[in-house]
């Protein structure tokens, strides 16, 4: 059993370079479905599901392009 | 001149004036505090142009610039959190100019206060685990000593069934172990969220993803929340499991009504 823990420095996550670890698609996960929803001024649905779909399927069609450069997958190859 | 529009990242609660300093903002612009009552709102200037509605539509399709935006507002709620609690709002939420986000402020003052006192003194952590089907520990049948009596037909459909039965048997117990990491874990949480499996491709990882969850842990018992994920997976070496965190609470930051989402 591997135990990752890509932040395990980041306890004062001040500096770029930790913050630079963190996986990009761990970071959607809580950036597009989570957070304070308020209405802005300038509005696209952000409250949930269309902002989502919309960037994952960018995000997966670009992968297929061959094109996406995941940062920070820090985590160990075997289990 | 350039118009400017403001870009908000979380709420605090009296927040000391120097909170932002050495912050740099998604597009390079200094951070900031707008203030309301007890209440602060942190934001930035941002491009007028590049976050109107029709741009910012165009460009979180674009996978680079989202990058940007996502993990530049990361650092800067990340950088926060590090000195203060802070409930962070979602990705682009942004105001044509800082009175309409006092104005906001004032106006859902209540919202922000219980989401802040939920959050208070607590961070998120991620714990994903995957499973190998393929894995013995996983396969709960030992195979049958039958094969000298069969016909090669029968014994190939046999395999055939076992094999499609045994992947449908691990997947259950990989489903159902990580079950148990879960209910250990939101045992020491104040609030689990589930995260739907992640793509594949996009999180390039082997195997099934049984779990992705979010916990809300007390910052004084971080230590005992990371050693609890620990021996929860060295009780069960089929699955895989990876922490992430502390994360500002991002799956915990979201109003009442919403949180069934």
């Amino acid at each position: 059993v591997t135990l990752a823990n890509p932040n395990r420095t980041a306890r004062a996550p001040d500096s770029t370079r930790e913050v630079r670890e963190i996986a990009l698609v761990d970071l959607l996960d809580r950036l597009l479905a989570g957070g304070v929803v308020v209405t802005g001024d300038v509005t696209i649905s952000l409250a949930g599901v269309d902002l989502v779909r919309i960037s994952l399927r960018a995000i997966i069609s670009s992968i297929q392009e061959g094109s996406l450069d995941i940062h920070g997958s820090e985590r160990g190859e075997d289990g | 001149v350039t118009d400017s529009v403001t870009y908000v990242y979380g709420i605090m609660r009296n927040p000391d004036p120097n909170v932002v300093e050495g912050l740099e903002g998604i597009t390079g612009s200094q951070v900031r505090l707008v203030r309301s009552g007890e209440l602060a709102v942190i934001v930035s200037s941002v491009d007028a142009e590049e976050f109107g509605e029709e741009a910012l539509r165009k460009n979180l399709e674009d996978l680079q610039w989202l990058e940007r935006i996502a993990r530049g507002h990361n650092q800067v709620v990340a950088g926060l959190a590090a000195r203060a609690s802070v409930a962070p709002l979602g990705l682009a939420t942004i105001y044509f100019n800082d009175d309409r986000v006092r104005a906001t402020l004032a106006e859902q003052a209540d919202v922000f206060v219980e989401v802040l006192d939920r959050i208070s003194g607590r961070a998120e952590w991620g714990v994903k685990a995957y499973a190998d089907l393929n894995n013995p520990a996983l396969q709960a049948k030992p195979a049958t000593d039958l094969e000298d009596q069969e016909t090669p037909g029968a014994a190939y459909l046999r395999e055939l069934r076992e094999r499609r039965e045994s992947r449908v048997n691990a997947e259950q117990m990989a489903l159902e172990l990580a079950g148990e990491v879960h209910a250990e874990l939101a045992a020491l949480a104040h609030a689990s969220r589930v995260h739907p499996p992640q793509n594949r491709q996009l999180a390039a990882y082997e195997g099934l993803m049984v779990l992705n969850c979010s916990y809300l842990v007390d910052d004084t018992a971080a230590d005992e929340f990371a050693s609890a994920v620990r021996s929860a997976a060295d009780k069960r070496p089929a699955l895989k499991v990876e922490l992430t965190g502390p994360w500002p609470p991002y799956s915990f930051a979201v109003l009442p009504d919403e949180e069934q989402r």
